[in-house]
């Protein structure tokens, strides 16, 4: 059993991300990285822990829900209200920790409100239930004076980098590859695969259900408070269902229960838009195609078959089956 | 399960090095004597009119200095990125376009994205130039510099035009609460209307999620009898308001502010009709008589396939003659000079420029000082009141 806890699929996806972190951070010191892309890398990193925590609750548990924006947003609320009121008290390295638990907790605490209720619901109820829990978070955050209306937020300490990215992204990548993978993880696909064989065989619905929505709710508010803390105003009309169907795309985009797609398709959804800026006008409609493409080509079984043969993982258990082969000769 | 792979591996990997690799070679203008001046604006989504406005105003000034020689042998070159009005787009637009050998920044084209675009420019102690962020902290710091009004400033003015010019006592406003812009001006024209004595008889508000349909805040505003409407709104909305209204048969005149501007083109061809009657606060008219208007439009026409410029053009017009009058004042003659950034920002509180939007001068708050015009919408043209 323990042996399956780190299985190799999860490491190589460690793998890819730091691989994929040392990369940038050479560039970075070796003054070889544009501005652009150093300021892209925070939003890039907040959208691999966003892909990542929706994943949980679409791909491993299978429901739809569109409120991810959300709880993004009551997190990065509650986060960055405690940095501006202790800014000048506590020192950065206690102060930013510190309200990324608070924002995630928040966050939690908010999931638990929402999941009691409706995760009563499936499917397409559930969906827009939650939907409309964006929805209204959002009006009442622009109707509250402590949050600074429709104006926004302003005076958040600017704390975030591409480093702490980093390290949620790890923290997220390893919190989330594990639970999958323990008695609970496979509680919370028994649901997906078969939801009346989980529930007789005594397994809790509601409670494994409320787990998973809970945990990717706590992601999605500690993103919130690095999202707060990146840029110079908060505003809530960023945190429209139009953000949280985009999380959603990333994690269809990536492949639903695979958290290594997610990571993949977060970094090219975000950055693709900003590659595509050399294109001036057509931009907008570039991008659209090529994710229709994208969409179109990771449906179509024939290149699934094709990334079947180039897959990493594959080439691993080629060389397992050389070994073994030859062991045997 | 297993669907990813080494292919989209392989496709991040080369989208870090594209991105990594693409602006290294962007520095070489940096050689000339061109000035590279940047600016960030919606150009795609809802609120496209008014960075499109923007940049085809500012390039219209550019292309006038160019050709005239440059100001002291520096040419000028703009370069527009988009924002879809969202602020982390907007600090990836300013990287770009230092990536790009930036120089001056025009800032952002609304207010929420312009905030975040200052945090940068400070650290970069370049000059920030807003043509038309209005909120009250786009020129929160030292070298952040602004065109347009601020919205309290609107508000003020709006109420005391009303009180002082026309004769409604009774006025109604429609606003939009999830709008920083639309709330800005709402709490100060609320406030200078009690000081000036008007009956603020009813305050709807509406969201950006249902603006769409105003039936009932229309139906409020006609139960109260109000003789007035205040629209402190953009002109998506408002051209809802005005189709609905007339079905509702409301027929007290309209007054709005500069974010109003473009409801012409909102309503349609069919529609232009509506907007008779309507008022709104502009420092800018295209069909006022000085020669600098006239010859604007004329060029802004033949330019852009015979489209009337609005306000957001002659802001953005406007910031360009506003960096070139700073760089006679500081006599700067070489861009890459070191105290190339102390001595422009240092000349903007020294400037007095007559542009399309009026005489503005600076003071340290970035904010400009000028008068503001109010037009009556005639027959599908802007016409002085």
């Amino acid at each position: 059993m323990k042996k399956n806890n780190l299985n190799i699929h999860n490491l190589i996806t460690y793998g890819i991300v730091v691989a994929a972190f040392l990369f940038v951070s050479i560039l970075v010191w070796t003054g070889n990285a544009s501005r652009h892309l150093q300021a892209m890398l925070v939003p890039i990193g907040l959208n691999i822990i966003l892909a990542v925590s929706l994943n949980l609750i679409v791909g491993f548990l299978g429901e739809l829900t569109l409120g991810h924006a959300g709880f993004m947003s009551v997190g990065a609320y509650a986060g960055c209200l405690f940095a501006i009121k202790y800014a000048e008290i506590l020192p950065t390295a206690v102060r930013f920790p510190l309200a990324m638990i608070i924002g995630g907790l928040v966050a939690c605490v908010f999931g638990i409100i929402i999941g009691v209720p409706v995760l009563r619901l499936k499917g397409d109820y559930l969906a827009i239930v939650t939907l409309a829990f964006g929805e209204i978070i959002r009006s009442i955050i622009i109707n509250l004076e402590f949050t600074g209306g429709a104006s926004g937020l302003k005076g958040t300490p600017q704390n975030s980098n591409f480093y702490i990215v980093f390290v949620v992204i790890m923290i997220t990548l390893v919190v989330i590859t594990n639970l999958v993978n323990s008695r609970a993880g496979r509680a919370i696909c028994s649901i997906r695969d078969n939801r009346i064989a989980a529930e007789s065989l005594g397994i809790n619905i509601t409670y494994y259900k409320l787990l998973a929505f809970v945990i990717a709710a706590f992601f999605a508010g500690v993103a919130g408070v690095i999202y707060g803390h990146n840029l110079s105003i908060l505003q809530a009309s960023v945190f429209d269902y139009n953000r949280s169907i985009e999380i959603l795309v990333i994690v269809v985009l990536g492949g639903m229960g695979s958290i290594r797609g997610s990571v993949i398709a977060a970094v090219i959804i975000t950055a693709l838009p900003e590659m595509l800026r050399s294109l001036a006008d057509y931009r907008m409609l570039i991008y659209a195609v090529v994710l229709i493409a994208m969409m179109l080509l990771n449906g179509s079984q024939k290149f699934d078959k094709y990334k079947g043969r180039m897959n990493i993982g594959g080439l691993f258990t080629l060389l397992k089956n050389k070994k073994s082969a030859k062991e045997a000769g | 399960m297993k669907k990813i792979t080494g292919i989209l591996s392989l496709v991040m990997v080369l989208t870090i090095i594209a991105t990594g690799f693409s602006a290294c070679g962007g520095n070489g203008d940096a050689d000339k004597n061109t000035l590279v001046i940047g600016g960030i604006g919606p150009l795609t989504g809802d609120y496209s009119t008014y960075g499109v406005s923007v940049k085809q105003g500012a390039q219209i000034a550019v292309d006038e200095i160019n050709a005239a020689g440059g100001v002291n042998a520096i040419k000028f070159e703009l370069k527009f990125e988009d924002d879809e009005t969202d602020a982390t787009k907007a600090v990836n637009a300013y990287n770009t376009l230092m990536d790009d050998g930036m120089k001056v920044s025009l800032g952002a084209v609304t207010s929420g994205a312009c905030i975040a675009v200052t945090e940068e420019a400070k650290k970069d102690g370049i000059l920030l130039l807003t043509p038309s962020g209005s909120q009250k902290e786009c020129t929160q710091y030292d070298n952040c510099f602004r065109i347009c009004f601020t919205d309290p400033q609107q508000g003020t003015v709006s109420a005391d035009y009303i009180a002082d010019n026309l004769t409604a006592k009774k006025i109604a406003i429609i606003y939009d609460k999830s709008n920083d812009y639309s709330v800005g001006i709402t709490d100060k024209f609320v406030a200078e209307a009690a000081v000036k004595g008007l009956e603020i008889v009813a305050k709807q508000a509406f969201t950006s999620g249902t603006s769409t349909d105003f039936s009932a805040q229309l139906q409020q505003v006609k139960d109260t009898g109000a003789e007035l409407v205040f629209l402190p709104i953009y002109a998506k909305e408002a051209a809802f308001i005005l189709k609905q209204a007339k079905t509702a048969g409301i027929a007290v005149p309209f007054f709005g502010c500069d974010g109003l501007d473009g409801i012409l083109e909102k309503l349609g061809t069919d529609n232009q009709a509506l907007a008779n009657g309507v008022m709104l606060l502009t420092p800018f008219a295209a069909d006022a008589d000085d020669t600098k208007t006239k010859n604007f439009v004329k060029v802004y026409g033949e330019k852009y396939n015979g489209q009337v410029p609005d306000q957001f053009a002659a802001d953005g017009y406007d910031a360009i003659y506003t960096i070139k009058a700073a760089i006679e004042k500081a006599g700067i003659n070489d861009i890459n000079a070191a105290d190339f950034n102390t001595k422009i920002i240092d000349a903007m509180t020294q400037v007095t420029v007559e542009g399309l939007t009026g005489t503005m001068v600076w003071d340290e708050s970035g904010d400009a000082s000028k008068d503001a015009k109010a037009v009556k919408i005639t027959d599908g043209t802007y016409v002085a009141i």
